[in-house]
């Protein structure tokens, strides 16, 4: 497997320095963060004042972080229940029904990760304001997880298809030759295929909306989820050691997820079409 | 009584038209095979009968009832994939108790059940195995326990041996056989390989372009082809242009147009005038000191070539008027007849094994 060895030594070894910079320029700043979050002194300069944990009980302590971070929770998990509902069950009728528009409607779901979040929160503003008009709509953080849940039903979305695109309609096929009905066939083989692709979008999804701000602002009113509390905390000298810790929190959050997510992606191989039509 | 009757079924898929308005009928009990060459409407005649498709026109029966309209899950009827389908997320007991759990069998019932079959395509201790752990051979007994394990009225069988290689094929070829032997029930077969169709089943269906060639048993689709499509399919065979002209009692005369003529039983000559006169290359005999004596059909060629192949030696010839005729000879002795290219000889042949087909326009090619 060494198709290193077809490459001159100079470019194995440019390629090499030109992987490690870019790494660097991508978790440095990341880094920096991580340090400052340990410093014993609240001025941020270098070389660090000595090194202590104290910020982690302040951040800990201080409610508005606590609310914020319960905050970020529901609104992850709500937006990802609301995600893996409607994602999935757009992704079974796209890819089971050969309606008119079938393309039109996969594009329209894919559309709004390209979307400007500042497009879809001034959008989303405007609708709530409407609502609330309407039938009394008040921003809350129920506005929060329905605007999250617009960027994030296109993550399980897209994995759910995926899947159901990869694993061989034999398989389907088989179960129903074995005597299983529609629902039986659903149950036994169709989901066991897809559970990892739900776990993945699920975690993305919750990743997504976990460290989202520019809908948030437009669809928050008042509530703080935990990356507007860093922005709005972000100016003042005095918090700049828990807003660090804050960020390492919702660094390691997202990370964590999308991790495991990348993970189930690669191990549900065993699904995917073999040889044959 | 026969089993499965497909009556004028046809299936169009948009444009295409996959199988075209045939009829069959296949017996309890029977190792029947659908051979052709890729798009003929093999595997599309099979997925009909399992139920995956549904036929555009005509009608299906399962020993006597009408199942066209019928889900899969509602047809006594299995089948082995191409790919074999075994569910990756299941072991090799949970794949064959599949069926089983679905008719709702005792668990007591589903082990013996399981482990007898296991036992039958020789799996015995593979229960608890993934099945991606196990090769292609293995994976495609797993997939005939999972499907004979429900004791349907007929199996279904899609290419199953395809994807092996070829020692592995021939082995399986032969266990096939012996399962079916010993299940006693109806197998359908699809293959495009005509040995593997040939070796296993009781009769062959050959299809062509979705229509029928010919149906019957190996020997008489290979020693008796009813068109040219299949006396080219099965085997190679040496066809030469001809006309009748005369049928004399029992004995037809065909005068070639090299100008030799042939003779061959009348009951097997086409209705057409023009024929194509065929005979198989193993039934030729090649000498080099005139023609025969005994009344046997001969014509004069010149070897083009020859090439030795261990078991036989097969010779490539050209009669004058520029047909090419195959030969195989036997090697019987050591070191064979030194015949090589250039040499006139006679070729000579039984008009016992003179089959005569109608010319017909090549539908699709052999493989």
């Amino acid at each position: 497997m060494s198709t290193t060895n077809l490459e001159p030594r100079g470019v194995r070894i440019g390629m090499r320095i030109a992987s490690i910079f870019v790494l660097a320029f991508l978790y440095i700043p990341l880094l920096v963060i991580f340090l400052y979050a340990f410093n014993s002194s609240v001025a941020q300069s270098w070389p660090l004042h000595g090194f202590s944990l104290k910020w982690f009980g302040v951040a800990w302590n201080n409610d508005d972080v606590r609310s914020a971070l319960l905050n970020s929770i529901k609104a992850g998990l709500g937006a990802t229940v609301i995600a893996l509902s409607l994602g999935s069950l757009a992704a079974f009728a796209v890819h089971r029904f050969n309606f008119f528009g079938r393309q039109t409607v996969s594009f329209l779901l894919v559309l709004p990760i390209a979307l400007p979040g500042i497009v879809t929160g001034m959008a989303l503003n405007s609708a709530i304001n409407f609502g609330g008009t309407i039938f009394g709509l008040h921003f809350s953080l129920f506005t929060i997880i329905v605007g999250h849940a617009t960027f994030c039903i296109v993550v399980v979305y897209n994995n759910v298809i995926a899947r159901l695109r990869r694993t061989p309609t034999s398989l389907t096929e088989a179960s129903m030759d074995l005597g299983a009905n529609g629902w039986q066939t659903f149950r036994n083989v169709t989901f066991p295929s897809l559970a990892t692709a739900l776990v993945a979008g699920a975690l993305l999804a919750f990743a997504l909306s976990f460290d989202e701000i520019v809908v948030t602002n437009f669809t928050s009113g008042t509530e703080t989820t935990l990356p507007k509390w860093i922005y709005n905390n972000l100016r003042l000298p005095n918090f700049r050691p828990q807003v660090n810790v804050v960020a390492m929190v919702v660094v390691l959050m997202s990370f964590i997820p999308v991790y495991i997510a990348q993970r189930l992606s690669e191990t549900a191989g065993i699904f995917e079409r073999g040889e044959g039509r | 009584m026969s089993d499965v009757r497909l009556e004028q079924i046809s299936k169009a898929f948009k444009e295409t038209v996959a199988v075209d308005n045939i009829s069959l009928l296949i017996e309890e009990g029977e190792f029947f095979s659908l051979l052709g060459p890729s798009g003929c409407g093999k595997t599309t005649t099979l997925r009909m009968i399992g139920g995956f498709e549904e036929p555009t026109s005509g009608t299906i029966y399962l020993g006597g009832d009408d199942v066209t309209g019928l889900p899969p899950y509602k047809r006594d009827v299995n089948t082995v994939f191409q790919s074999y389908a075994l569910f990756p997320h299941l072991d090799v007991f949970e794949n064959v108790a599949y069926g089983l759990k679905r008719k709702k069998v005792s668990g007591a019932e589903i082990k013996t059940r399981v482990d007898e079959m296991l036992e039958l395509v020789d799996l015995p201790g593979y229960s608890a195995r993934r099945t991606t752990q196990l090769s292609g051979g293995q994976q495609q007994r797993v997939a005939l326990a999972r499907a004979l394990v429900n004791r349907p009225q007929v199996l279904l069988l899609d290419e199953p041996l395809g994807a092996l290689d070829l020692k592995l094929r021939k082995q399986m070829q032969l266990e096939l056989k012996r399962i079916q032997k010993d299940v006693g029930i109806t197998f359908i077969y699809v293959t495009h390989d005509q040995e593997e169709a040939m070796t296993m089943s009781d009769r062959i269906a050959v299809m062509s372009a979705g229509q029928m060639e010919q149906v019957g048993a190996p020997q008489d689709v290979y020693e008796l082809p009813a068109t040219e499509f299949v006396a080219g399919f099965l085997g190679a065979s040496n066809l030469l242009d001809g006309r009748i002209e005369s049928v004399d009692g029992p004995t037809a005369k065909v005068k070639l147009t090299s100008g030799a003529v042939v003779l061959l039983p009348a009951k097997r000559a086409p209705d057409s005038k023009q024929v194509r006169v065929g005979v198989r290359p193993e039934k030729l005999s090649i000498s080099t000191n005139g023609g025969p004596t005994d009344g046997s059909n001969s014509i004069e060629a010149t070897i083009r070539m020859s090439t030795y192949t261990g078991v036989s030696t097969s010779y490539e010839c050209v009669t004058d008027d520029g047909a090419t005729v195959v030969v195989y000879v036997q090697n019987l002795d050591a070191s064979p007849a030194p015949v090589g290219a250039g040499q006139r000889v006679t070729l000579s042949w039984s008009p016992e094994h003179t089959f005569a087909v109608e010319p017909g326009t090549l539908k699709g090619a052999p493989e």
